[in-house]
């Protein structure tokens, strides 16, 4: 393992005494080898990320006590099966099919829409990234601008409901539009039939619509 | 030598304080990736696995806390559990089965648990819905418990809105959704 080479050649007095020491590391390094394979497959590097939502509560609420939304503030996300994802804005029109909006999860699908619509509050977000990498504003004040920029009440209002044959992923890419298009209002909803109806009637192109008895509807 | 031994001992330092050691699951899910930067805290965890199929698996951090709460679920479904197999569920990582089985599989040798639980998992439906007494068992074991869903991204949104409703009826209204990090490319793609 480890050698002591002593040079006996000019041991003359009053000079020191060379000593060299060779201490043989290749067992060490075998270990530490060993070591570092075992931590690279046991264990995980990156510590997952998180969203945190906060649903409403189940209990009932009375009609006095909902918080109404603006028709014109109002956008409906419905997310359909493979991938697909619809749109409308404020109350749908159920004899016109083509109120119902397809399209994409890219980013010049749902994300323009949103952008366009939210695009004072974006524009300030914007602004207000900058003047914190300009200005090195602290973190607590850069949060605080950021809340009092969302509260603005021009912001849309979002509505996401999920149809049963669309998965998880569509729901956290929808969750996570919002949160790319700074967009601090939005509710996670169940889906009702009027939705189903309307999904249904874009697919065929307005064959529903057709028989729709519009003598009932007044 | 000298240098190379250097070297290892610096990696394996590295290793040993960034990284975290892998939990065992029942099963695999491939999480959904986010833009969201929030990491998910070091303790007082409720992990909820959800498998493509929508089986529920439920993992909790302190082990203390998983004793209590098999202890009372046991008293609520008139099942008195002895200390030798308090002493076995506290061992387990991912637990998930109906609660009528669990005596029979705190019995099995740790081999074969595996494979049971694989296709067990927690009845969460509207006749039987175990998750909701799990859960808030374990709240009132630990008030600072946080919820954490951490489902596979091809789960039928039918399944999610199961467990969801089950969290809302118990007034559970704050939680996380697990996902991983879109790495930069994927985000900057899309942007442009």
């Amino acid at each position: 393992m480890a050698e002591i080479q002593q040079n006996e050649k000019g041991g003359k007095k009053g000079k020191t005494k060379k000593l060299s020491i060779h201490i043989d590391f290749t067992p060490m390094v075998d270990m530490n080898m060993l070591l570092i394979t075992f931590f690279m497959l046991c264990t995980s590097l990156n510590k997952p990320q998180t969203m945190e939502i906060s649903m409403p509560t189940s209990d009932t609420v009375t009609e006095e006590e909902q918080n109404k939304v603006k028709a014109s503030k109002a956008i409906t996300i419905l997310l359909g099966p493979e991938d697909k994802i619809y749109y409308y804005f404020g109350i749908p029109d159920y004899n016109n099919y083509n109120s119902l909006h397809l399209t994409t999860y890219a980013a010049d699908g749902l994300r323009s829409v949103l952008l366009q619509r939210n695009a004072e509050v974006v524009t300030k977000v914007e602004e207000l990234k900058q003047k914190k990498l300009a200005e090195n504003m602290s973190e607590e004040e850069f949060t605080k601008q950021m809340t009092e920029i969302k509260k603005s009440k021009t912001s849309p209002v979002i509505m996401i409901k999920a149809t049963d044959d669309s998965n998880y992923k569509n729901l956290i890419d929808a969750l996570d539009e919002m949160h790319i298009c700074s967009i601090s209002q939005y509710a996670i909803v169940d889906i009702e039939e009027s939705d189903k109806f309307l999904i249904k009637n874009h697919e065929t192109a307005g064959e529903l619509t057709k028989n729709i008895d519009n003598s009932k509807i007044k | 030598m000298t240098a190379m031994s250097d070297v290892t001992v610096l990696l394996l330092t590295f290793f040993m304080l960034t990284s975290t050691f892998v939990q065992k699951e029942p099963v695999k899910v491939s999480i959904p990736s986010s833009v969201s930067e929030i990491k998910i805290p070091e303790s007082n965890i409720m992990q909820i696995l959800v498998d493509p199929k929508g089986k529920v698996f439920l993992s909790l951090d302190k082990q203390q806390d998983k004793v209590e709460v098999l202890r009372q679920m046991g008293e609520k479904n008139g099942i008195t559990f002895t200390e030798d197999e308090l002493n076995k569920f506290k061992l387990l990582p991912t637990f998930g089965l109906p609660i009528g089985n669990m005596k029979a599989f705190l019995a099995l040798p740790e081999e074969e648990q595996d494979a049971v639980l694989v296709s067990a998992g927690v009845p969460c439906d509207s006749t039987n819905n175990e998750l909701k007494d799990w859960v808030q068992l374990a709240r009132l074991q630990n008030n600072d418990l946080r919820i954490a869903i951490k489902a596979d991204q091809f789960t039928p949104y039918l399944q999610i809105k199961n467990i969801m409703k089950s969290l809302q009826d118990i007034r559970e209204n704050r939680y996380n959704l697990i996902t991983s990090l879109k790495t930069v490319s994927d985000a900057e793609t899309n942007k442009k």
